[in-house]
């Protein structure tokens, strides 16, 4: 494992750590980038250019601004009187914590079935992943196409102001 | 390190009081669910298969139309409720 | 010679970097270029800055800067030490850490932009494969920065101005993508390089420039008008319009911060023009065949500053849009076209050589355009004004 990859780990978890624990709620959404960006870095450090730069595209580019404008919206940047943790904090530490020793342990479980270095990384252009989402992935293209045909209509009219509901 | 992240997210997810920061959870758990499909691809026997970065990429764009419902019933819930506080919404009618 | 002209940076960075031992030698060479890069496109936004205000003056009616230096030439200089020795005010209640972080995402964000466009003959810093994918992704990145300038400031001109620039920046987004798409889909791939390689070609001494074509047209006017929009330039420049909000988005922000913005803006448009001369003008090749001896990277560099000029003298001569003007013309009239163009690629490339293409391809844009723009405009009341007041 290079140091690089420790470097970009290091940055994603410290963004995601910040991105939960912050008082501010921008400070939050602004943490949430630079995982995002570095989450972007591991996808281009492990040979997956196209993943990567989507990743940019739609996460940074996209859904980030999209929760900044939430959090405007809502005036969450004002401090709730009771505190940014809910009442239950403590349930969903346990929680979180027995999820990761689980995961933990079924990570270590199998690491020795890995192979290292598997050989050459895989060179993937842009054609062959064309030529993949036209051939091989045609259904889950179009069945994404329709979901998101949906989740934008749905958004628009949950989103809209009811009619004679102007507050 | 994605065990990491996604343990990370749903703490993130579980104990804060406003919906988007629950929302801001949910979309990190999806992001450590990426990395870890895009890491097992590129070690996997057959790279050159494209399963893993298609599977992340088609899971991006879930992920950005999710997100975008969510927030638009966060919106609107805070419309109705004129607060964004979790622990508030305990109601189902009114 | 004429090669080696062409060609005399490249051989310049080889051979500068053949001192040095093997190993050394990649990371030299990609530092040199972007040495390179860091030191042209600020030299050409200085050239710009005074373009800029002597052009918008003759437009209107007045000369520019004429103080410093014959024709006002020394005009940058003087107001690079202006914002240098400027005080950096930064309001009380901002966000020092954000406030201070958004000019630097926005410059560091633009100059990746440039790592990808090929400024002639084997020019280009990173010949990706999904080049113009990169591109795209980093000029997202951009309008984030945009919003940590407005939030921080914690100026309620300064918001509404960063989330109209947002907004706007996010409209015009998808026109820009899908403008591009349709070069793409002719050439079949998303490196810039191979997008110029195929323009490079001449029939009857003309080249095979996508701007030729009644689809590379279509897409070139509707590409320009989302680089404008992307930019923030007039006629869409209501976030940062100066007579409207002050400075928009970046009211706050004084002295050096304020320049940053200032070069990220301008290197943004430089950025967005090279993309639009790779994808439609033909990126480093040369007009016709008979003037190919003309370096190549003149011809890029020229072609990139006449879409600058074109740029200023737009500004000086549209008002500006509204808002919601803006936004309408781009959800109903710039993307249900782009759309078309897309269809008029394709009807393109299955009809086959021959004449039948460039009349079938051209009679659906010119007939979309004049009709969506007839409809477009029956909505127009053109009659005495009707008031609206706010309790009514």
């Amino acid at each position: 494992m290079s140091v690089v990859f420790y470097l970009l780990a290091g940055v994603t978890v410290l963004g995601g750590l910040t991105a939960v624990l912050l008082k501010n709620t921008v400070h939050c959404a602004l943490a949430l980038t630079v995982a995002f960006a570095g989450l972007a870095l591991l996808f281009l450090e492990l040979d997956a250019q196209f993943a990567g730069f989507a990743q940019i595209l739609v996460y940074i580019g996209a859904v980030a601004i999209l929760v900044v404008f939430a959090i405007l919206l809502t005036r969450g940047s004002e401090t709730p009187k009771d505190g940014v943790f809910s009442r239950t904090w403590m349930a969903g530490l346990v929680v979180a914590a027995a999820v990761f020793a689980g995961l933990g342990w079924a990570v270590i479980q199998s690491a020795q079935f890995l192979p290292h270095e598997t050989g050459a990384p895989p060179v993937v252009t842009v054609e062959q992943i064309g030529n993949a989402l036209m051939g091989r992935y045609v259904l889950p293209l179009e069945i994404v196409a329709l979901l998101l045909t949906a989740a934008l209509v749905g958004a628009v009219i949950v989103a809209m102001h009811e009619k004679g509901d102007i507050k | 390190m994605a065990a990491l992240l996604f343990a990370i997210g749903l703490a993130g997810a579980l104990t804060r009081r406003n919906a988007i920061l629950v929302l801001i959870g949910i979309e990190l758990m999806l992001n450590a669910a990426n990395l870890n499909l895009i890491a097992f691809w590129r070690y996997s026997p057959h790279p050159e298969l494209l399963t893993g970065m298609m599977f992340a990429v088609f899971s991006i764009a879930v992920a950005a139309a999710e997100a975008a419902v969510g927030l638009g019933l966060v919106i609107q819930l805070h419309r109705h409720a004129h607060t964004t506080d979790v622990d508030q919404m305990n109601r189902m009618k009114g | 010679m004429v090669t080696m002209l062409d060609q005399i940076f490249v051989l310049l960075k080889h051979w500068l970097v053949s001192f040095l031992p093997l190993g050394l030698q990649t990371p030299v060479s990609v530092l040199i270029s972007v040495v390179a890069i860091i030191g042209t496109f600020p030299a050409l936004f200085a050239l710009t800055t005074v373009l800029e205000r002597k052009g918008l003056g003759r437009i209107q009616n007045r000369i520019g800067p004429n103080r410093t230096g014959p024709f006002g030439i020394l005009q940058p200089i003087a107001d690079g030490i202006k914002s240098l020795t400027k005080e950096d005010i930064v309001p009380l209640s901002a966000d020092a850490v954000v406030h201070f972080m958004a000019p630097l995402v926005l410059v560091v964000a633009v100059f990746m932009g440039f790592a990808v466009l090929p400024m002639g003959r084997n020019m280009e810093l990173v010949d990706m494969d999904a080049g113009l994918l990169f591109f795209f992704a980093i000029g997202a990145s951009t309008e984030l920065s945009v919003f940590m300038a407005g939030w921080s400031s914690r100026n309620k001109y300064s918001l509404l101005g960063a989330m109209r620039a947002v907004a706007q920046m996010i409209s015009y987004e998808v026109p820009l993508l899908m403008s591009s798409v349709a070069v793409v889909m002719i050439t079949g791939s998303l490196s810039l390089v191979k997008i110029v390689a195929a323009q490079n070609q001449y029939t009857w001494g003309l080249p095979h420039w996508y701007i030729f074509t009644p689809w590379g047209c279509a897409g070139f006017v509707m590409f320009a008008v989302a680089a404008t929009a992307e930019t923030n330039r007039s006629p869409f420049d209501l976030p940062e319009g100066e007579s409207e909000l002050v400075a928009g988005y970046f009211t706050e922000y004084s002295g050096f911060k304020f320049a940053l913005f200032f070069l990220g803006e301008y290197l943004g448009m430089f950025s967005i023009s090279g993309l639009g001369a790779t994808l439609f003008l033909g990126g480093w090749s040369a007009p016709l065949q008979a003037l190919q001896f003309v370096p190549s990277w003149i011809w890029f560099f020229s072609k990139v500053m006449l879409s600058i000029v074109v740029l200023i003298w737009i500004r000086g001569t549209l008002p500006r849009l509204r808002q919601d003007q803006l936004m309408n013309f781009a959800w109903k009239f710039v993307l249900p076209m782009t759309l078309l163009n897309l269809v008029d690629v394709g009807l393109w490339r299955f009809l086959g050589e021959g004449w039948i293409r460039w009349v079938v391809c051209s009679v659906l844009m010119l007939g979309a355009y004049v009709l969506m723009a007839r409809a477009g405009m029956r909505q127009e009341h053109f009659g005495p004004r009707r008031y609206r007041y706010a309790d009514s």
